[in-house]
């Protein structure tokens, strides 16, 4: 592609390497002028890495670089604010106990004389931006107080009152209500007509047809070529990110609801902070069922799950897995009851990092005499045991029981975790965003054991994010807002659009 | 009456002071994400050093100085060690307490024939001069001047940390490294001003020992006040001016077993001094509780890791 | 090439490079202060092995240190810095003290009464620690520097509680000799014991110049016994999983807190241990008053540390550290230089070892190095 100033940005045969392993090998970006462009691929595919690079968090190994037709290196982040870039990262960038002006205006802060800050101007001048560009949100209210479809407007306006022109979004719908991507679709739409560039970056198909104009893809660091959003569909765009046809469905038999597993009854939890959360939730799983959890982050649902787990403390209501109440008790007692859970961060509840593989895959039941008499630890025989669920589950690399877990990548890592939580044949799996973070083909995986075990007649609880995969996977489809359960729905029976108004609180119940 | 509360007031404040400016030292280390084990030992250099250019130069002034330099560059060690190779930030504190005091002594026997401490020298003065208010009432309210340069600190590192953009930039950086990166602040650098600033405090903490306390350097000089100060910075939750509460009140127990000590009480002294200690972890227990650090306390940074 | 590489990610490795490293910089600062290195050096290994007297001084100060070294490194494997080892080392004397003062059993019943006293002493203090941090959150770093403090003036206090005071003194009465810990102490004395020892000087010196006692054996013992049990039980694995990731821990069903709390009272009782040995083992078998701490319970840290946190290596690191605390009293007599050069070597040696993961980071580099050499 020629270099030329119709273009916000052009990075032609960007390289990049961590070590031994090429993370970018030769990938081409370009970008016109007040357009919507999105980068599509899978996750590790280095969409992220094109993206620190252009925002000069990482230094490229070779490759060239074209703002508006001109040659220039970046350097570091204060380098690609000055050159009017702005990124706004998947995990947002935002001080937790700060409010949302100082936020805001951190590192470029605006001070009377001697570095003393002026926080009133400050609040004006976040206002007069919030105001142009129609961004609601209190400059007053602490980041951690407010919702997560908030943050996400105080990184734009991050980036907004930086001067910047071209705009970088991570993943940006990966935790809004469809309702909210909505908005954000026309957020980005005016930024355009107000003169911006936007680059997004994602892995979900239908926002790119909803909102791109043109769409470059990557896989596995190559580029593969740009396309015009116009001229193309859904089916192209994935055989392209993934390299061969793939179905984007799941496919599973009818269920076959037997006895009741789990019955909750009017649960009420407050968060760490002691305000209540779960407000009156009740739900029942059945044998043979997968029941999906709907709803935007921050309505309940990690609670609840703790709730079961024995976390926390429940405020009053009961849970019953197989008819014996297990609420208030220990995490040990949830486990023993028949329940596993396949938590939401792997790295924060479900591993020990730097334990090896057989050490983690007995993480709840080293205490079994097979494991060592009395109270001994027999590694032998746990490594022994490890070596079947590897193979079982082809955990790569093949004979990793004796490494760190940290070392394996995020896809075997995951399946580590649902080896172990499955191999004790649970009566109940609870899975929490079993799949963030995977690529198609571990998504597969996961999507995949989850119904097997269903089919075994386990029941299955599955609380996520991803609406698409909530609505593909489960049985019934339960839709959470406020710590509730506001609505229930077999599979088939329900469009996306109506769930999306139940999470966000729209219609009755 | 009178008199003998503002003697209390006095020996408070005295004995404070070194805590005082131990405290800033964690604070401002603590809360751009360094955790600083090592004040004990940047002290103890600090009241070494102090001592030796207070009595080779007859100016102690020049000592105070001295001792915020030797104490910064002994930080500078920690520095290097916890930002540049994030190492183990615990252990490298452990080490700075063999490490400085190590040198305070073998530099002290080498100056000074051997022995394990220096002459007597000119030490700093009282806040109103020398010889004012002596006799009266007040005079135990003279107190030294380090008494008065501890508290400017404080209340200088509470302006920063809260009013300016520096500081806004040290709690950033302390609680989400990323987040300031990713904003173009530089994260090493502002660790590395923090603990160099960290260790110079802790310097003078070291001097005001042994310029005003005491007129002399001994092997002693420091003896836990660094691990108090530590204490103290927890306690008034990593904040300047709660982690100053926290040294008055140990300053205050201390100087009452001091008074009472003396006196004819039933309570053997001992156990007076054992007061404040037990009174802190029941305040602990009853009011405080789960204290916060910065979020980033004692974790490296690593540029590009989330 | 490819040795030196494999060498370099031994995790001994980084030990041994820091312990080089540390004897380098401080014949560099000896150098630069005006004392000859070498001789210096000559002085230090004379004063620690020199005489058989000397080694058995050498093992019998590395008693308290393995013993709290392992302590400290037992309490940061599980995920906790036991700064308190000084004060758990302490109230073990204290209470040692106490109850060999107190009871006059027969042998076979009061040194196990007396060292039970101190390791309960410590364990309690370690628990109390642990107990403050599982119920109420309080960090373990603050309650332990007040423990520390507390125990000191608790040692003041007892020293001066009139039964147990001594008079004209600032020390308590001894122990009762029936809690001694010393091999053969009255037989060593004895005529006939003298006269045995006199046919073997090495033997006679070891036994009649210095306080040898059964403590290194014990101390030896706990580490491996402590060695065992992170390694091979179960409960060591729970406590490694509550270290490692306290929360993954109790998501998998293990009581965090519980562990917590056991964490710090098998490390106090470790340290209270090493107090009570001290009390039944060494002359003058009695505590006094302390002006400031002793350092027992804070080299544990040192010693903890040079071993890279491994309970074994707390016993080398042991006694290394407890020769050359030793041995530099005599580059002091001989040399003249300030003995304190110990300290800052030691304090070099630690300092290296928190930067020991530069170690594997070398071995990375000569390997691709050599592989890039290969390619071209």
């Amino acid at each position: 592609m020629e270099v030329s100033p119709e273009y916000a940005v052009q990075m032609h045969g960007i390289v990049k390497t961590f070590g031994s392993f090429r993370a970018l090998d030769g990938v081409d970006l370009d970008v016109r002028k007040q357009s919507i462009h999105a980068i599509l691929g899978e996750n590790g595919a280095g969409k992220s890495t094109l993206m620190n690079v252009l925002y000069g968090l990482y230094q490229a190994d070779g490759g060239e670089l074209f703002l508006n037709g001109e040659k220039v290196s970046i350097n570091s982040p204060t380098e690609a604010i000055k050159h009017g870039i702005g990124m706004v990262h998947q995990h947002f960038m935002l001080v937790e106990n700060f409010t949302v002006t100082e936020n805001i205006v951190l590192g470029e802060e605006v001070c009377g004389t001697a570095g003393v800050l002026d926080m009133a101007k400050a609040r004006q001048e976040v206002v007069k931006i919030v105001e142009e560009y129609g961004l609601e949100v209190d400059p007053d209210a602490l980041i951690e107080d407010i919702t997560v479809g908030m943050q996400q407007r105080v990184e734009i306006l991050k980036a907004l009152y930086r001067g910047a022109d071209t705009l970088i979004l991570d993943e940006p719908t990966a935790v809004l209500t469809p309702q909210e991507i909505g908005q954000l679709i026309k957020i980005m739409r005016d930024l355009v007509s107000k003169g911006k560039t936007i680059i997004i970056i994602t892995h979900k198909l239908k926002e790119i047809m909803s909102s791109a104009d043109e769409c470059t893809i990557i896989r596995r660091g190559r580029y593969m070529g740009t396309v015009d959003v116009a001229q193309t569909n859904e089916a192209e765009l994935a055989s392209k990110m993934v390299g061969r046809h793939v179905n984007l469905h799941v496919e599973k038999s009818p269920s076959r609801p037997g006895e009741t597993v789990l019955s909750i009854r009017d649960l009420h939890v407050k968060d760490d902070r002691g305000i209540e959360v779960v407000k009156g939730l009740s739900l029942d799983v059945h044998a043979g069922e997968i029941v999906g959890i709907a709803g935007i982050d921050g309505n309940g649902q990690r609670e609840f799950v703790d709730a079961i787990d024995n976390l926390v403390h429940a405020e009053s209501g009961t849970i019953e897995v197989k008819g014996k109440q297990i609420q208030n008790t220990t995490p040990r007692n949830t486990i023993e009851t028949g329940v596993a859970t396949v938590p939401s961060d792997r790295h924060r509840w479900g591993l020990v990092l730097p334990f090896s593989v057989a050490e983690n895959s007995v993480l709840e039941r080293h205490n079994e005499e097979r494991f060592g008499k009395g109270i001994m630890l027999d590694l032998a025989k746990v490594e022994e045991f490890a070596r079947g669920l590897i193979e079982e589950y082809d955990i790569r690399p093949e004979g990793c029981e004796s490494q760190p877990a940290a070392g394996l990548s995020g896809g075997n890592q995951q399946k580590v975790i649902i080896a172990r939580e499955v191999s004790g044949e649970p009566d109940l799996l609870v899975a929490v965003q079993p799949t963030r973070g995977l690529d198609v083909g571990a998504i597969e995986f996961v999507h995949k054991s989850l119904i097997r075990e269903r089919d075994r007649g386990a029941a299955i609880l599955l609380v996520s994010l991803e609406l698409d995969e909530v609505m593909d996977v489960s049985d019934t489809i339960a839709v959470i807002h406020d710590g509730q359960i506001v609505g229930s729905f077999e599979q088939g029976t329900v469009t996306e659009e109506q769930i999306g108004l139940l999470m966000a609180g729209g219609g009755s119940k | 009456m009178p008199s003998s509360l503002f003697l209390l007031i006095g020996i408070t404040l005295m004995y404070s002071t070194p805590l005082v400016f131990g405290a800033l030292s964690g604070v401002i280390s603590e809360r751009s994400g360094v955790v600083n084990i090592g004040i004990e030992g940047m002290m103890m250099v600090g009241a070494f050093t102090a001592s030796a250019v207070s009595y080779f130069t007859g100016n102690p002034w020049l000592g105070f100085l001295a001792a915020g330099l030797t104490g910064a560059i002994i930080a500078l060690l920690h520095a290097f060690a916890s930002i540049t190779f994030r190492a183990d930030q615990t252990v490298s504190g452990v080490a700075i307490n063999l490490l400085a005091p190590g040198l305070a002594l073998f530099f002290c026997r080498r100056l000074f024939d051997n022995a394990a401490m220096t002459p007597v020298y000119t030490t700093l003065p009282k806040l109103f001069g020398d010889k004012a208010l002596a006799g009266t009432p007040y005079a135990s309210l003279n107190v030294d001047v380090t008494v008065a340069l501890g508290l400017v600190a404080a209340v200088i590192m509470w302006f920063v940390l809260y009013k300016t953009k520096w500081g806004l930039r040290v709690r950033a950086v302390g609680e989400h490294p990323a987040a300031a990166d990713t904003l173009g602040i530089n994260v090493e650098r502002t660790r590395y001003v923090c603990v160099i600033v960290s260790g110079m405090l802790a310097g003078f903490g070291g001097a005001s020992v042994t310029l005003a306390i005491v007129s002399q350097f001994t092997q002693t000089a420091i003896s836990g006040q660094g691990f108090i100060a530590l204490a103290a910075v927890i306690f008034g939750k990593w904040r300047p001016h709660g982690a100053y509460g926290a040294c008055l009140l140990f300053g205050l127990a201390q100087a009452l077993t001091v008074i009472l000590g003396g006196g004819d009480i039933a309570i053997p002294s001992q156990l007076m001094a054992m007061l404040p200690y037990i009174l802190t972890i029941i305040v602990l227990v009853l009011f405080v509780g789960r204290s916060v650090a910065p979020k980033a306390d004692g974790v490296p940074y690593r540029k590009g890791a989330r | 090439m490819k040795t030196i590489v494999k060498l370099l990610r031994k995790p001994i490795a980084a030990s041994i490079l820091a312990i080089a490293v540390g004897f380098l910089i401080a014949a560099i600062v000896l150098a630069i202060a005006g004392y000859a290195p070498g001789p210096s050096f000559a002085a230090l290994f004379n004063g620690m092995i020199g005489k058989p007297k000397y080694i058995s001084n050498v093992v019998i100060k590395a008693t308290p240190l393995i013993l709290t070294g392992t302590a400290v490194a037992f309490a940061f494997k599980t995920g906790l810095f036991n700064i308190g080892a000084e004060g758990q080392y302490v109230t073990g004397t204290i209470c040692a003290a106490i109850v060999g003062i107190s009871c006059d059993f027969p042998p076979v019943l009061q040194v196990p009464l007396v060292i039970l006293a101190g390791t309960l002493g410590g364990a309690a203090c370690g628990a109390l620690v642990g107990w403050l941090k599982a119920k109420f959150g309080i960090n373990e770093v603050i309650t332990s520097i007040m423990l520390n403090w507390i125990s000191l003036y608790a040692c003041n206090f007892v020293v001066n509680v009139p039964a147990f005071h001594q008079p004209e003194s600032t020390s308590t009465y001894a122990v009762n000799p029936s809690s001694y810990t010393m091999i053969l102490p009255k037989w060593k004395l004895s005529e006939e014991g003298l006269a045995t020892l006199k046919g073997t000087p090495w033997l006679y010196e070891v036994l009649v110049k210095t306080d040898v006692n059964v403590g290194i054996l014990i101390a030896v013992a706990c580490a491996i016994l402590i060695a065992v049990l992170l390694k091979r039980t179960k409960m060591g694995y729970e406590m490694r999983a509550v270290g490692l990731n306290r929360e993954a821990a109790q998501f998998a069903g293990i009581n965090v807190n519980r562990n917590i709390v056991t964490c710090m009272l098998i490390s106090g009782a470790l340290c209270g241990l090493a107090g009570a040995l001290a009390v039944t083992g060494l002359e003058p078998h009695n505590i006094s008053t302390l002006a400031a701490f002793e350092n027992n319970g804070f080299n544990g840290l040192s010693v903890a540390f040079i071993a890279g946190s491994s309970p074994i290596g707390c016993i080398f690191a042991g006694f290394l550290f407890s020769g050359l605390i030793y041995g530099g009293q005599s580059v002091q007599q001989v040399m003249g230089a300030p003995s304190d050069i110990i300290n800052i070597m030691i304090g070099t040696i630690v300092f290296l070892m928190a930067l020991s993961q530069v170690v594997p980071m070398v071995a990375d580099w000569l390997e691709r190095r050599e592989k890039g050499v290969a390619n071209a």
